[in-house]
């Protein structure tokens, strides 16, 4: 276990991404260690998202080596991605307004119970689990109310509870303070604090400078496609980092 | 109601949602049943014919010939999408059942042959198991339904056209068929299982009209699969957040394909039901029940965005359609006023349900 400590979770080599003429990403390398929260930040355009995108399985790089908990992986789609450990938060969460928190957390991966033929929805375990998760998320939601009636907080706590599901080991977060409330904001970096309790890995993608600063051990800053910084957060600052978002600083 | 294991959370700021706001209750289907049953309150007083067994039974008989197509229609519209070729549907699948019953019941025909021979006094004799011919026709009607199903399905799932345009091309495309097989003439179930035949589509057991059993065991096997099952469950995820199914690993081409392949063969079943009961497939049968199919769904409750419906629903639409036909007819009301009326009814449907949910 000693050794599992050391090697990084996710291991990014000389990772670049072009779409035709456009250079995306150019020669990224980074690391995430179990149970370390990393935030990733930079502008429009500044390859977040490719970089979000190829580490999910959406995209596949150019150049460059993916490894992930020691060993080369390579992703030809979203699904191969989860099933070594890779969860997304996405950023609109991907949840089903009309269907129960239980159904959205165990969506495409139904519990089932078998009558004779026929595998009939095991209701009663999948609520049973998912009201486990929300309390593991210490969050206030129950599993058979629909999602459409929640709070901005009990939907990231549904869309989190999924990446719990499968046991994650690298759970990637797409601006998931943009759009609530204050309070929520707080609900959904005690959600941070307890995946970062159970040793999962979270990469924290935000514009919110005071929500990185809160929650990640390190930060990341990608301008024009390619990584400038690479800092632990007590050795920064917030105007560093924004004279690295915008420019105004080269590198760190 | 308690939770049924024990809580880890305590609920403090979260309460529980009331029993009368949630489930039936806060659908449009409830407050459609509830008008339902005053509709009928109301018809009791009015008519004293109304709750006679023989004005029941023909209710019962009349809603049933829309209510299985319209079970069809529902999965398609909880999933977002929109089948108009039902009604096209409906026609071309009763026609080709009755013309390969025909054909199979000619002694002198290639594909009769197997299937009967002539008697040395000149009857036609069953070479086989009665029944076979009956059965042959009817995997033949319901398998072009599959084909058109499969087709509308590869288009919207696959190729991505709007189904919309999609269904209305196949529409088109299926009338035309029929008018192509039959030459616009009308085809008769005939030969002999086609006594076998009318008592599976407009026969009773025990006073009970056939297509209304029929109805009520494919509206529980619906209930089951939309409810019990990880398919229902993808059909309804699909409708409320199609790009969520996708990112969730859900195989929403599989499931759309799938879909279309139930409304049509429930469209097909619906329209050898109605050959039964008319006695012929005439090459203009069902033209724009797609209309009222579609009607029926969404007074029950269907929404056209996707994510709601169900098979009560998809009933009480068909029920409240044809009491209302059916009280029209014994108050001596112009039965021109149907359609009007129907009209009225779907846009008050969805108006008391878009002021409710403003409510709340």
């Amino acid at each position: 276990m000693a050794h599992a400590d050391t090697t990084p979770v996710l291991e990014l080599t000389g990772i670049g991404k072009e779409f035709g003429a456009i250079r995306a990403l150019h020669d990224v390398d980074l690391h995430v260690m179990p149970g370390e929260v990393v935030g990733l930040m930079g502008d429009n355009g500044a390859g977040k998202s490719t970089l979000v995108k190829i580490i999910a399985g959406n995209f596949r790089p150019s150049h460059g080596e993916i490894r992930f908990g020691g060993s080369a992986v390579h992703f030809s789609r979203p699904v191969d991605a989860r099933a070594v450990g890779i969860e997304v938060v996405y950023q609109d969460l991907a949840l089903a307004d009309n269907l129960t928190a239980a159904a959205n957390v165990f969506l495409g991966r139904e519990l089932k119970r078998k009558f004779g033929p026929v595998a009939l929805l095991d209701h009663k375990a999948m609520a049973a689990r998912a009201l486990e998760l929300f309390g593991e998320l210490r969050s206030e939601t129950r599993p058979d109310d629909l999602v459409k009636q929640m709070s901005g907080g009990q939907r990231q706590a549904v869309a989190i509870a999924r990446t719990r599901l499968s046991n994650a080991r690298l759970v990637m977060m797409d601006e998931p303070t943009a759009a609530i409330s204050v309070r929520q904001v707080e609900q959904v970096l005690g959600l941070i604090h307890r995946l970062k309790e159970q040793g999962v890995a979270v990469m924290l993608i935000s514009h919110r400078m005071p929500d990185v600063f809160a929650v990640c051990d390190r930060v990341i800053v990608m301008r024009r496609g390619e990584k400038r910084a690479d800092k632990p957060i007590h050795e920064t600052s917030p105007e560093e980092v924004t004279a690295l978002i915008t420019g105004a600083k080269e590198a760190a | 109601m308690a939770m049924p294991m024990e809580s880890p959370i305590s609920f403090t700021n979260v309460g529980r949602i009331k029993w009368w706001q949630r489930g039936i209750f806060a659908s449009q289907t409830g407050y459609v049943l509830l008008a339902l049953a005053v509709l009928l309150v109301i018809m009791h007083f009015a008519s004293p014919y109304f709750f006679t067994e023989g004005n029941m039974q023909n209710v019962a008989k009349n809603f049933s010939f829309i209510a299985i197509a319209t079970l069809g229609v529902t999965f398609v519209i909880i999933t977002g999408g929109i089948d108009l070729s039902v009604g096209s549907m409906m026609c071309f699948s009763a026609m080709i059942t009755s013309m390969v019953m025909t054909e199979l019941s000619a002694p002198g025909s290639p594909a009769g042959a197997l299937f009967v021979h002539m008697a040395a006094d000149g009857k036609t004799v069953l070479a086989n198991v009665p029944g076979l011919i009956l059965l042959v026709s009817v995997i033949a009607g319901l398998g072009v339904a599959l084909i058109a199903g499969l087709v509308n399905g590869f288009c919207i799932a696959v190729l991505g056209l709007s189904p919309f345009v999609t269904t209305l091309g196949m529409l088109s495309i299926v009338r035309g068929l029929g008018y192509v097989v039959s030459n616009g003439r009308g085809s008769f179930p005939g030969g002999p299982d086609a006594d076998y035949f009318y008592a599976a589509t407009s026969g009773d057991v025990l006073g009970v009209p056939v297509p209304f059993i029929y109805l009520m065991i494919l509206a529980l096997t619906m209930a089951v699969v939309l409810h019990h099952t990880s398919f229902g469950r993808h059909v309804f995820a699909l409708g409320g957040n199609e790009k969520a199914a996708e990112l969730t690993g859900i195989p929403v081409v599989r499931v759309k394909i799938e879909v279309y392949v139930i409304c049509a063969l429930a469209a097909g079943l619906q329209g050898i039901i109605i050959s039964g009961w008319l006695g012929s497939a005439p090459a203009n049968m069902a033209t724009s029940y797609e209309l009222n199919v579609i009607a029926a769904a969404v007074i029950g409750g269907a929404n056209l965005a996707g994510g709601i419906g169900g098979p009560l629903g998809a009933i009480v639409g068909c029920v409240l359609l044809e009491v209302i036909r059916n009280g029209l007819v014994l108050a001596q009301v112009s039965s021109y006023w149907q359609q009007t009326l129907v009209g009225v009814i779907i846009i008050l449907a969805v108006l008391v349900d878009r002021i409710r949910s403003r409510m709340t």
